[in-house]
């Protein structure tokens, strides 16, 4: 059988550490965010909120979202292109440096190794370390792709390549530094330069690893998991275009009110608003694949996972260009509502299409019926009802603070002092941190489901894999 | 056509995303730390300064704290001076930050005296009641190590005489974050925060309130004076307070505006009602009620 020459040991390997290290930042996360209601419990140098929080992100950005990338993109490669992968070696390869990078990562932030940079903090040997990586898979994806049987490119091929090119500009710009000692650098830029080459490269990095690529995996297991065609090729093409051509410009819209050229911050205001099109453009398809096909949100698990999961990214990238307007900025930066924007993006977009994705591949690189489709369910409720939590009290927070940093008395002098808005955020931060526990609960719900999978679960011909989910 | 040919395809997405990359992010360098933004009284940082600097990115003071005043009445009442792009030339990395857990530090230089922040640094909570900040007492154990300086300042160009960078080895970790702090922000000479002025006569609005009124104000006086005149106004850092000393307006005008040249910052942003509080409340105590 044609199947049995795709490499699916590669894969198992990239879902089995991507799970790992997004456990590991889902832990992180839970700890800081008890750190901010208690500060008693930063334990220095090492075990700080400022050391720690980095290693949260950047678990949560190139542990799990970057380590999902890796296994998804291997595996649909193949199955896209109808031809095995490149290089195995090349891939296994990767693996073993992918699982170097992130340590190294996490060893040298507690170290205090940083270049400070939002999602940018590992020091330049760890720059170079991820360059290797990504060429290394850039490679072994692209030459898979030009040795294809299959001539055309489905959708989910577009978004994988603009994230490899993407990924790599962006990442290789911002890093430019010079050294001073193996584990200090001062940046290339200076200043306000500095802050716009960041912000191009934290916006777009946003675009190019946590939008293009669960894009690709929704692209392609959204049909797979309903069985039934995406709504609109022709959709998907203007949607493509205008969307990685938009993002580019948006950068700015972090930096608002800030020293940076007041044009820049107009052109990233316009083309925020702008990119509502082309994202909704990705929702709508989404829905209108479902037409005559609702049903299947009752019956199929995967696909309540990866309709929820078009919804977040449909309200996030509402909520983004609203929060891009300088009005609203002026109001709302800087407060706790930003990482409640966040973090729906992260836990209610990215997240959810990961983890359909990898219910998806479990029962299929490793031969079994899923454990329990009870547990998945259940693994569903709680990642949903703790992102809820997380994000709806730091929305009232942040409100609630933005408003009490810009109070002022009948004279025209402050109304509050910048403690007394701090002490009102605890009873939200409390709630936040309740929140982070849920969908941590929700997490090991899932690994002991994955793991009950691999050692109980019923083996499965080709045939029961495919009708598996839809019970 | 695009759709069969995977090079063509990945030279065409390439292209668009250089359009928006080479407007926004790569021609204002054309502009932006010319000589046009350069601001004359801005001066690279010391080489204790510099350390200080390093420390505060060792330690991820970044993902609490903001560096940047934007142009908005609350934030000019609150912080000081908006920040103006020539303030940052020598700053690699900017650190502007996203959030404010804690305050804006853009122009926390020269608003407390030192020593304020050694004990804030070692102990917040002592200093700043229900403050989550972690304490950072462990600096002060930390010496610093002048070697490293020399090659800092090779690249980032500054000139550092041979005696400051010997001088820094009798310093701490603790001597150089703090350096750093009163160094932010006073690039410029304007940089305090604005005080709203009050319009017509100053005028007391809580003369010969009750006691049992003023008892909650004393919260007032534990988040914002305690720290510095003591508990009990007997005094720490700043000296023991004698409300009778002073009429009512004068020591409006002191807490309202401070006495900078003698370490006391103004507390115009709490606001004219607070402030009014704080001296009916400091008057009132110092008439030989204990409390």
């Amino acid at each position: 059988m044609q199947k049995a020459r795709y490499d699916t040991d590669i894969v198992r390997s990239f879902v089995n550490w991507s799970i790992v290290w997004g456990l590991v930042a889902v832990l992180v996360g839970v700890i800081v965010s008890f750190q901010m209601v208690n500060p008693s419990l930063n334990f220095p140098p090492y075990f700080t909120f400022g050391r720690l929080r980095p290693i949260h992100t950047n678990a949560g950005i190139y542990g799990w979202g970057v380590g999902v990338i890796f296994a998804t993109f291997l595996y649909m490669v193949q199955r896209l292109c109808r031809t095995p992968l490149w290089s195995p070696k090349l891939a296994r390869f990767q693996l073993w440096f992918f699982n170097a990078t992130i340590i190294a990562s996490a060893v040298t932030l507690l170290l205090g190794y940083t270049t400070s940079k939002e999602y940018h903090e590992m020091e330049w040997p760890i720059d170079i370390m991820v360059v290797v990586l990504w060429v290394a898979f850039a490679v072994n994806v692209i030459m898979t792709i030009i040795k294809r049987k299959e001539e055309r490119m489905y959708i989910s091929l577009w978004y994988m390549m603009a994230s490899l090119i993407g990924v790599a500009i962006l990442y290789v710009v911002n890093a430019a530094e010079v050294p001073v000692s193996l584990f200090k650098s001062y940046s290339a830029y200076a200043g306000t330069n500095d802050a716009n080459v960041e912000w191009w490269f934290g916006h777009n990095a946003v675009a190019m690893a946590l939008t293009a690529p669960p894009l690709a995996m929704f692209y392609y297991f959204l049909p797979k998991t309903t069985r039934v065609p995406i709504y609109s090729h022709r959709l998907s093409i203007i949607s493509f275009w205008s969307l990685i051509f938009m993002y580019l410009w948006t950068g700015a819209h972090h930096l608002l009110w800030t020293p940076v050229p007041d044009w820049i911050q107009t052109l990233a205001m316009a083309f925020s608003l702008m990119l509502i099109a082309p994202s909704w453009g990705s929702v709508f398809n989404g829905y209108l694949s479902m037409n005559g096909q609702w049903h299947q949100m009752r019956d199929n698990y995967l696909v309540k996972f990866l309709i929820v999961g078009i919804t977040f990214y449909g309200l996030q990238t509402l909520q983004g260009p609203m929060q891009a307007i300088r009005t609203f900025s002026a109001f709302i930066h800087y407060t706790d509502w930003i990482p409640a924007h966040i973090h729906m993006g992260t836990m209610g977009w990215v997240s959810m299409i990961a983890f359909a994705s990898i219910y998806y591949l479990v029962p299929r690189i490793y031969g079994r019926q899923l454990y329990s489709i009870p547990l998945a369910n259940l693994q569903f409720w709680l990642i949903l009802i703790g992102q809820l939590m997380w994000s709806i009290s730091l929305w009232i927070a942040g409100v609630l603070q933005a408003g009490m940093w810009t109070a002022m008395n009948p004279d025209g002098s402050l109304t509050y002092t910048f403690m007394e808005t701090m002490v009102e955020m605890y009873p939200y931060w409390w709630i936040r941190a309740a929140g982070g526990l849920v969908y941590l609960a929700g997490i090991i719900v899932f690994i002991y489901n994955l793991v009950m999978t691999v050692r109980r679960g019923e083996n499965a011909t080709v045939a029961t894999v495919a009708a598996e989910g839809r019970a | 056509m695009w759709e069969k040919k995977p090079i063509l395809f990945m030279l065409l997405a390439t292209g668009a995303i250089l359009v928006g990359t080479l407007i926004t992010m790569v021609l204002p360098f054309a502009w932006v730390n010319t000589e046009a933004d350069r601001i004359e009284t801005v001066t690279p940082y010391t080489a204790l300064q510099q350390e200080g600097r390093d420390i505060y990115i060792r330690e991820g003071c970044n993902n609490c704290h903001t560096q940047t005043v934007r142009p908005l009445v609350a934030e000019v009442l609150r912080y000081g001076d908006y920040s103006k792009s020539g303030e940052f030339v020598y700053d690699r990395p900017f650190l502007w930050g996203s959030k404010r857990t804690g305050p804006d530090l853009a122009r926390i230089g020269g608003k407390y005296p030192d020593e304020w922040h050694y004990k804030h640094m070692a102990s917040p909570r002592s200093m700043v009641p229900r403050t989550n900040m972690p304490a950072y007492a462990w600096l002060a154990d930390n010496k610093l190590d002048p070697q490293m300086i020399r090659r800092k300042m090779d690249v980032l160009g500054f000139p550092y005489t041979e005696e400051e960078i010997n001088a820094l080895a009798d310093k701490t970790e603790m001597d150089a974050i703090i350096a750093y702090m009163q160094k932010l922000g006073t690039g410029i000479p304007w940089h305090e925060a604005a005080a709203t002025t009050i319009v017509g006569e100053l005028k007391n609005p809580y003369t010969g309130v009750d006691h049992a009124t003023m008892e909650p104000w004393e919260k007032l006086y534990e988040a914002n004076c305690a720290a510095c005149h003591g508990e009990h106004e007997e005094g720490d850092i700043g000296p023991e307070l004698d409300g009778s000393a002073y009429e009512e307006n004068e020591l409006f005008e002191i807490i309202y505006k401070g006495v900078p040249e003698n370490g006391m910052p103004a507390f115009s942003s709490l606001g004219s009602d607070k402030v009014w509080k704080l001296v009916n409340f400091i008057k009132y105590y110092t008439q030989g009620e204990d409390h």
